[in-house]
């Protein structure tokens, strides 16, 4: 319920941000550079002296965009490839875990590293990062499932009744592995929003003056002996959208995968 | 047993030669060779010739990977273009602080989340119990930078309780010591919700098995059966999954070592990123995802030799 509550809030305030932000956060006021918080600037302000409570609600619209577009996309390749694993002949099944498992051998933030340090850095390079990185975790599970449907009294007698591929896949599959992928999928917004965030605080993701956690943390730690506030204002959003989509994550599980949550209660 | 590690040792031998592979690809198929990206749109052509020789990049593609692979072979892993030295002597240079911070990293998360998760299952949904899943889930939810960031923030800058920045002074143990102790809780906090939790779910179930019952039958003390014969079996799966851990933080690390400032592979590869220095950026990520792949078959061979069913498992599938 706290992890539902935290969500909604969240994608409210990334919806209607440009409406909530009391200042134009990218409006520099170099007078009020590093404030405390105060009546005018809720959260304080940064090194420019821009107001880091419209930042964080502007950032928090990037975060959610990424995390959107990178889960959307990841998903539905991994569907695809997950499924031709998992449906089509064993010596394609192969040759696609191995490709899967050759993405996922590479730790995670040094390959994004890596394609940033070839491509420069860029909002679009960040998300085709994660995409990458992803598209194995969801055609993993896509498969396996897969795999345990394939030989399902009730496919087989759709096979029987001489059901297309297509069909089978479409119409049988897809429905009973929806709800371990949209599980997996809210359980990944956490990691995609630190993913981002990890980037754009190191440099590499959004480009200034365009505000996103990771760069008011980034701002925060270049400043940190002279103001805490940009560091605790926007660390705060990122523990709060992690534990919301993570809590929120555990309760569609339960709601959605009663074998789970029988599992969970005596484990 | 010998034909599963046979069959591991092979497919991560071939994953390892796709990856470096990809990754040599990756870095000859961007636009723009990398001798122009180095030297800037300012270069003279004949400066970047000289340059792209030097990388070897005149070559064609595939005599460039073929001589990649026999200095990958015989240790070489090329030469930092702005300092003049072996990659594999910077790198291997970096890589004990790394692996000194992960390895406190998993030692201290293994000594908090055992004991939490024992006392869990001990005391189940007790208040404790509840607080230490509640307390899991957000250790393992929230990133690890930001953790660093708060601890450096206020037990480094505002109460100066521990150094903010660097490895300590080279000799000196406790400085070192010292040193370590903010990015390794940083790096470590994560886990121990995650092994927490897995010893938690693992002593449920050593508790309602046959042995423990016996145990309790002949009268020994619930201290007794919980130290010396559930937790001994409970705590399995959680020295089974330190080799992903140390895996997976090679590469967490990087957070920690940057705003730590700390030597260790991360800190080198950002570096190396930030002047796109890429016969660095390639051995960095090259000895990493060795590393990573090689933790991964250790943890795979160490749970088939412990679990025979997956071991059968593999062959079928």
């Amino acid at each position: 319920m706290a992890g539902l509550v935290i969500v909604v809030l969240v994608l409210l305030a990334s919806i209607f941000a440009a409406q909530l932000a009391p200042h134009d956060p990218l409006e520099v006021d170099v007078y009020n550079r590093l404030q405390g918080p105060s009546w005018q600037h809720w959260l304080g302000t940064d090194q420019l002296g821009r107001d880091v409570f419209s930042r964080v609600l502007l950032g928090g619209r990037i975060a959610l965009k990424v995390a959107l577009v990178a889960i959307s996309v990841s998903m539905a390749i991994g569907l695809l490839l997950g499924m031709m694993a998992g449906f089509g002949p064993a010596w394609l099944d192969r040759i696609l875990v191995v490709c899967f498992d050759t993405v996922r051998s590479f730790p995670t933030i040094m390959f994004a590293l890596a394609i940033v340090a070839l491509t420069g850095p860029s909002l679009n390079t960040v998300i085709g990062v994660i995409i990458i990185t992803s598209i194995p975790v969801y055609a993993r599970i896509v498969r396996t499932q897969t795999q345990a449907l394939r030989d399902q009294d009730f496919i087989l007698a759709e096979r029987a009744m001489g059901a297309s591929t297509a069909r089978i896949l479409g119409n049988h599959i897809l429905p009973n592995i929806a709800a371990p992928l949209l599980i997996l999928a809210s359980m990944d917004v956490p990691t995609v929003v630190a993913m981002e965030a990890g980037l754009s605080f190191l440099g590499l993701g959004v480009s200034p003056p365009t505000p996103s956690w990771g760069s008011i943390l980034n701002d925060g730690y270049s400043y940190i002996r002279n103001s805490p506030w940009p560091i605790i204002a926007g660390g705060i959003p990122l523990i709060l959208v992690t534990l919301g989509f993570t809590f929120f994550g555990e309760s569609m599980r339960d709601i959605l995968d009663p074998k789970l949550r029988r599992k969970g209660g005596s484990s | 047993m010998l034909s599963f590690i046979t069959r591991r040792s092979l497919l991560s031998l071939l994953i390892l030669f796709l990856a470096v592979s990809l990754l040599f690809a990756m870095i000859h198929m961007m636009p723009g060779d990398p001798a122009s990206v180095l030297l800037g749109p300012r270069a003279s052509p004949e400066l970047k010739a000289e340059l792209s020789q030097r990388m070897g990049l005149d070559q064609p593609i595939l005599v460039q990977l073929g001589r990649f692979y026999a200095d990958l072979a015989r240790g070489d892993l090329g030469v930092d273009v702005f300092s003049d030295r072996q990659v594999a002597d910077i790198v291997f240079e970096q890589l004990p602080y790394t692996l000194a911070l992960v390895l406190v990293s998993i030692g201290g998360a293994m000594l908090l989340g055992i004991p939490l998760g024992c006392f869990s299952a001990i005391k189940r949904n007790s208040l404790l119990d509840r607080v230490t899943a509640v307390m899991s889930v957000a250790f393992i939810a929230i990133p690890s930078f930001v953790v660093a960031l708060y601890l450096l923030l206020w037990l480094a800058v505002n109460w100066r309780w521990f150094p903010a920045i660097g490895a300590g002074a080279d000799g000196d143990f406790v400085d070192q010591a010292r040193h370590l102790v903010l990015p390794a809780i940083a790096l470590g906090l994560g886990w121990v919700g995650y092994i927490a939790r897995l010893v938690r779910a693992s002593m449920l179930e050593v508790m309602e098995e046959n042995h423990i019952r016996t145990a309790r039958a002949f009268g020994l003390s619930e201290r007794t059966i919980i130290v010396h014969y559930a937790l001994r079996i409970a705590i399995l799966p959680t020295v089974t999954i330190l080799g992903l851990g140390i895996g997976s933080m090679l590469s967490g690390a990087l957070f920690a070592e940057i705003v730590f400032s700390r030597p260790g592979i991360g800190k080198l590869l950002h570096e190396a990123v930030m002047t796109r220095n890429y016969p660095v950026v390639m051995g960095s990520v090259l000895v990493t995802t060795a590393f990573f792949v090689l933790s991964t078959l250790v943890s795979d061979i160490v749970n088939a030799a412990l679990d025979p069913r997956l071991r059968e498992s593999e062959r079928s599938s």
